[in-house]
């Protein structure tokens, strides 16, 4: 695999430059992830641990496998790599175990806000964080004389302003295929109205409110000045169509700000008008409308003490603040490792957590809901009924789901 | 067909081959469409700026001052070793095909020299097994796998994807028996051969086409199966399909899509040989099976 | 055949399918009529990172432990789950039934109901795309058959290509085609001279782009079947018929079509349940917003970040009985060709 060889590579260089890697490991660590680049990375230093075996199944279908593989006991995977919309499912069947004891014998090198706490346990290992934020075309915006939007009603200004003066004709981009990515969308804005998904406390459905019309129906004006197609972009042919030039203002993920102008083929014009910044608010509110996100490794439950510890170390060694050193490794993602400074690419996901971004919520039945949502919105996104109708639906179905999952009665 | 004893007019031979051109055309312009763009970079392939490019490769002339490049080759074959991918594919194929046809053969030739009200019934569940649809067999699959340590491995889901394709393999088969006579067979066990002796000596000789036939599908459902290679390989052990899936990238993070189209361009190569093969079997087949019968 | 040896030639084939594909069932069937326990709650502190501690809510493990020790196999709920807003919505139904004025509204507010919305595309998708796939492929086969030698190989070969070549691939490059900037999409628009026009944006020409996928890549299919029943057309019928002086046509309507009815029904039949079963066209199209199917239900319910086993399970249920439904015409038909031979 070329992204291990590169991550490979890069970690022999880390390597002949610290001298000796202090990684010795006396019993088998098996890990579950994702696969892009800064996981394979992980990995790739994880399996650098010598003295015992360290294998790694770094897989997009990650989700499907790890709750099943860590199920059994023993657990087939000591550690799975997950985010924070993840972690819920592990979280749920119990398959992870607290990490506190192993933090203190073996955490010297962690900066304490990389510890996911939950109920004040330690469950999860961040390494890395991520959020949506807005991506432009300068040259563009600089043709028609306005700032970087700050608000979503800017936005909409400037898609006005740049369709008007025949610049183009769709010059929103967004990330609107109908399902997970929809739903995403919704929340992102739902939030920046200042709405709250459940009500207080308890996991009865709130998104059928204010807040909710108002998300769907600045998602309606919005898309108004996207392409005719939007409801089957994702967020890969959304930025296709930024790399092409046909669009000039996108709320996107950070970890894409890096890519958009390196891959094969992309114009001058958008190599030299990329920019970036944080993400937007909405309807006056002070919280932008977006979420923020992390990346972390958890140890299995059903596991022996002896593997667990092997795991914690040989993961830890995987996010050791030296790899920081290195320029590959360095731009892969936005790290949360000590020792890490920002990429210019990374400024939109900081600026993000600067303006009080919420996470996004981890919660036993928010999946039920994104869930939900991505289903029963594209009727609404397509003019077939109203935003009351949509959101009564997106009740309605979570509703089914949570009580068969025993989250309602 | 084409005895002479009726020569086809004029008129109906054009019918015929504009037929047979535009169906070429529909079946092959995507193929083709895709070799072409296949040495293309990514923007000229998935043309958004104007479709023409995909043609003319302005994009990729931009980027390696010709409109062709082998970037996605070389990035699919050599630094992603889809080498590896093509192998856990074949051995894949061949076990599958190899066990299914076996097994497949046996059931369906019982199944079409009884008469019993029982077989008819076993086609029925076997149909019944079929419309299960595949991604719950595997979702249910997973834990017990796992606990057993089966998981990842290639011989489970070569035996998977044998089970779920012999509701398909059986009906196959079972229809092909039964054009193939009886007396054949029964005239075998009347000089005193048992039901086995009958079918290894009668029938084997003259199933090819109906075998051949069926075995070309398990070969297509094995080799482009993603169901279950995605969810019950691990990594390393990979099959081409959820390699090439593997390329298209997540929500998260960016694929490389011309390594996806190359791989795919590339794993067509083998099908080549393999339909040639099969166009001769069939045909020969006809001689030794048709003419007896 | 005697029953014993029936039996020997059976068993392998039939210990495969009871160890993978019955022993599943039964438990999906299981698993369709329970359900998870009731979670317990708890609402805890939770730290993440660049963004401090807030309240959250989690699920208290100590306690739902208990609770699934005690019964493992979850809270029996019958069929409830068949009947909730997800699958065949009762209640919603009965509600929609009582307090309707026009059929119209009826079927309006059917629409807006998953299992109904996804039950008119199904069923739409497979009795066009049914037919079709055996009328083309039996034109090609017929076509094929009727080439030269050397041109054969060639045709079959380019024939076989959209059943062979990946679906996943096969999807996303007609995906792209038909996209208003890509190659047929373009033309399209040019043809009807409406550059607005895009077949991505709107539901009836979804479906109609779905459809017309859904027949080119199964004929194919159909024609192999059909090409290799045709090698076997005993050459004394078509002679027989050719010295009563039948025209070409009936030739195929009274000579070839019956030799090939056993692989007609069986191709009827796969195709009938396959196109059921429609799934990776609505994936690879990311047509979800316009088109839905069971199948598309049970991969959306175990793909999330929750995974839903038992609605899953109850789509399943769900998706068999659909397919015995749609089947048993061809089924009883079949046996009565059974009686007849037994």
């Amino acid at each position: 695999m070329f992204l291990k060889k590169v991550a490979l590579v890069s970690a022999l260089a880390v390597l002949s430059g610290t001298a000796v890697s202090a990684c010795e490991i006396s019993a088998r660590v098996s890990v579950v992830g994702n696969e892009f680049p800064a996981i394979q990375t992980v990995g790739a230093e994880a399996k650098a641990c010598s003295g015992a075996e360290v294998s790694t199944n770094l897989t997009k279908d990650h989700q499907s496998i790890n709750v099943p593989g860590m199920q059994g006991n023993p657990a087939e995977y000591t550690s799975a790599i997950i985010a924070n919309s993840s972690i819920v499912a592990l979280m749920n069947e119990d398959v992870i175990r607290p990490l506190d004891d192993l933090v203190a014998k073996h955490g010297a090198n962690l900066q304490s806000s990389q510890l996911i706490k939950i109920g004040g346990k330690v469950m999860a290992v961040a390494f890395m964080a991520n959020a949506q934020h807005l991506m432009y075309r300068k040259d563009i915006l600089d043709q028609i004389g306005v700032e970087p939007p700050k608000t979503y009603e800017d936005m909409i200004a400037a898609a006005k302003m740049i369709r008007d003066q025949g610049i183009m004709q769709n010059p929103i981009g967004g990330a609107y295929a109908s399902g997970w990515n929809l739903a995403q969308e919704f929340n992102n804005m739902f939030l920046g109205y200042g709405g709250s998904h459940f009500k207080d406390g308890s996991a009865a459905p709130n998104v059928n409110s204010d807040a909710g019309v108002k998300a769907l129906n600045m998602m309606k004006e919005l898309s108004a000045y996207m392409n005719p197609d939007f409801l089957t972009h994702d967020s890969n042919a959304t930025n296709a169509e930024y790399r092409a030039g046909n669009i000039a203002l996108l709320n996107m993920w950070g970890s894409r700000a890096a890519s958009q102008t390196t891959t094969d083929g992309v114009t001058d014009a958008v190599k030299n008008g990329h920019a970036i910044a944080g993400p937007m608010t909405v309807g006056g509110g002070s919280i932008p409308a977006s979420t923020l996100w992390w990346d972390g490794w958890t140890v299995a439950k059903n596991i022996s003490d002896e593997e667990a510890e092997a795991t914690f170390v040989a993961m830890s060694n995987g996010i050791r603040p030296e790899l920081m050193g290195n320029e590959t490794i360095r731009t892969q993602a936005v790290w949360l490792i000590d020792g890490y400074t920002p990429t210019d690419a990374a400024i939109g996901v900081f600026e993000a957590a600067k303006m009080g971004t919420i996470p996004y919520p981890m919660l036993p039945y928010m999946g039920l809901m994104h869930s939900a949502l991505g289903n029963e919105l594209s009727d609404f996104m397509q003019g077939k009924e109203s935003a009351e109708q949509a959101l009564a639906d997106v009740e309605a179905a979570y509703i089914a789901a949570a009580k068969e999952k025993g989250f309602l009665n | 067909m084409q005895s002479n004893a009726q020569k086809r007019p004029l008129g109906l031979q054009i019918a015929i081959y504009t037929f047979a051109g535009l169906w070429l055309l529909m079946a092959a312009f995507p193929f083709v469409w895709t070799v072409w763009g296949s040495f293309k970079v990514e923007l000229d392939f998935f043309s958004i700026a104007d479709w023409t490019y995909a043609i003319t490769g302005e994009r990729t002339k931009a980027e390696y001052g010709r409109p062709f490049t082998g970037a996605g080759y070389e990035g699919a074959w050599i630094k992603e070793e889809f080498w590896r991918n093509a192998i856990n594919t074949f051995i894949v194929c061949f076990f599958v095909v190899c066990t299914s046809l076996t097994i497949g053969t046996l059931g369906g030739y019982a199944l079409s020299r009884s008469a019993y009200k029982y077989t008819f019934f076993l086609l029925i569940t076997a149909l019944i097994f079929r419309a299960m649809p595949p991604v719950t067999l595997v979702a249910g699959y997973m834990l017990p796998f796992f606990e057993w340590n089966l998981w990842g491995i290639l011989p489970t889901t070569i035996i998977v994807l044998v089970a779920i394709n012999q509701p398909f393999t059986l009906w196959m088969l079972h229809s092909f028996f039964q054009s193939i006579p009886k007396e054949l067979d029964e005239s075998a066990k009347v000089d005193g051969c048992t039901q086995f002796q009958a079918f290894r000596n009668v029938i084997i000789p003259v199933m090819w086409p109906g075998v051949i036939t069926t075995g070309l599908f398990s070969f297509l459902l094995a080799y482009n199966d993603f169901a279950v290679t995605s969810m019950l390989l691990a990594e390393e052990n990979r099959t081409m399909v959820p390699q090439i899936a593997a390329f298209l990238g997540t929500t998260y993070t960016e694929g490389n899509v011309m390594f996806a189209v190359s791989a795919v361009v590339s794993a067509t190569v083998p099908l080549f040989i393999l339909v040639m093969f099969f166009q001769r079997q069939i045909v020969s087949g006809l001689v030794a099976g048709a003419v007896k019968g | 055949m005697r029953h014993s040896t029936f039996f020997w030639f059976f068993l392998p084939t039939a210990l495969a399918m009871l160890l993978f594909i019955a022993f599943p069932i039964v438990s999906v069937v299981m698993q369709s009529v329970f359900a998870p326990h009731p979670a317990v709650l708890v609402e805890v502190e939770t730290c993440t990172p660049l963004s401090g501690c807030q309240r959250e809510t989690t699920i208290d493990q100590e306690a739902t432990r208990a609770l699934r020790e005690a019964e493992p196999l979850g809270r029996f709920v019958g069929l409830d789950i068949f009947t909730d807003r997800g699958h065949l919505a009762t209640s919603e139904i009965k509600a929609i039934w009582a307090n309707s004025s026009t059929w119209n509204e009826v079927f309006q507010r059917l629409g807006n109901l998953p299992f109904y919305r996804a039950m008119m595309f199904t069923l739409v998708f497979t009795f066009i795309v049914t037919p079709f796939v055996i009328l083309l492929g039996l034109l090609i086969a017929l076509t094929v058959n009727a080439l030269n030698a050397r041109l054969k190989g060639l045709v079959i070969f380019f024939s076989l290509l959209p059943f062979v070549i990946t679906p996943l691939i096969g999807a996303l490059v007609l995906f792209w085609m038909i996209d208003s900037r890509g190659v047929l999409g373009s033309s399209i628009q040019w043809i009807f001279s409406d550059p607005n026009l895009s077949l991505k944006a709107s539901t009836g020409l979804m479906w109609f782009s779905l459809i017309l996928y859904g027949v080119w890549h199964a004929a194919p299919f159909a024609f192999v079947i059909f090409y290799a029943g045709l090698q076997t057309l005993p050459k004394d019928q078509i002679e027989a018929a050719q010295i009563d002086g039948a025209t070409r046509l009936q030739q195929v309507r009274y000579v070839v079509v019956p030799h090939l009815m056993p692989l007609v029904t069986f191709v009827a039949l796969i195709q009938l349940m396959d196109n059921f079963r429609v799934f990776e066209p609505i994936v690879g199209f990311n047509a979800a917003a316009h088109a839905q199917s069971l199948s598309w239900f049970i991969f959306n319910d175990l793909g999330g970040e929750t995974r839903q086993l038992s609605s899953a399970s109850a789509s399943s249920v769900l998706t068999i009985i659909g397919v015995a439904i749609l089947l048993s015409p061809v089924l009883v038909r079949t046996w009565r060709d059974f009686k007849g031979k037994a």
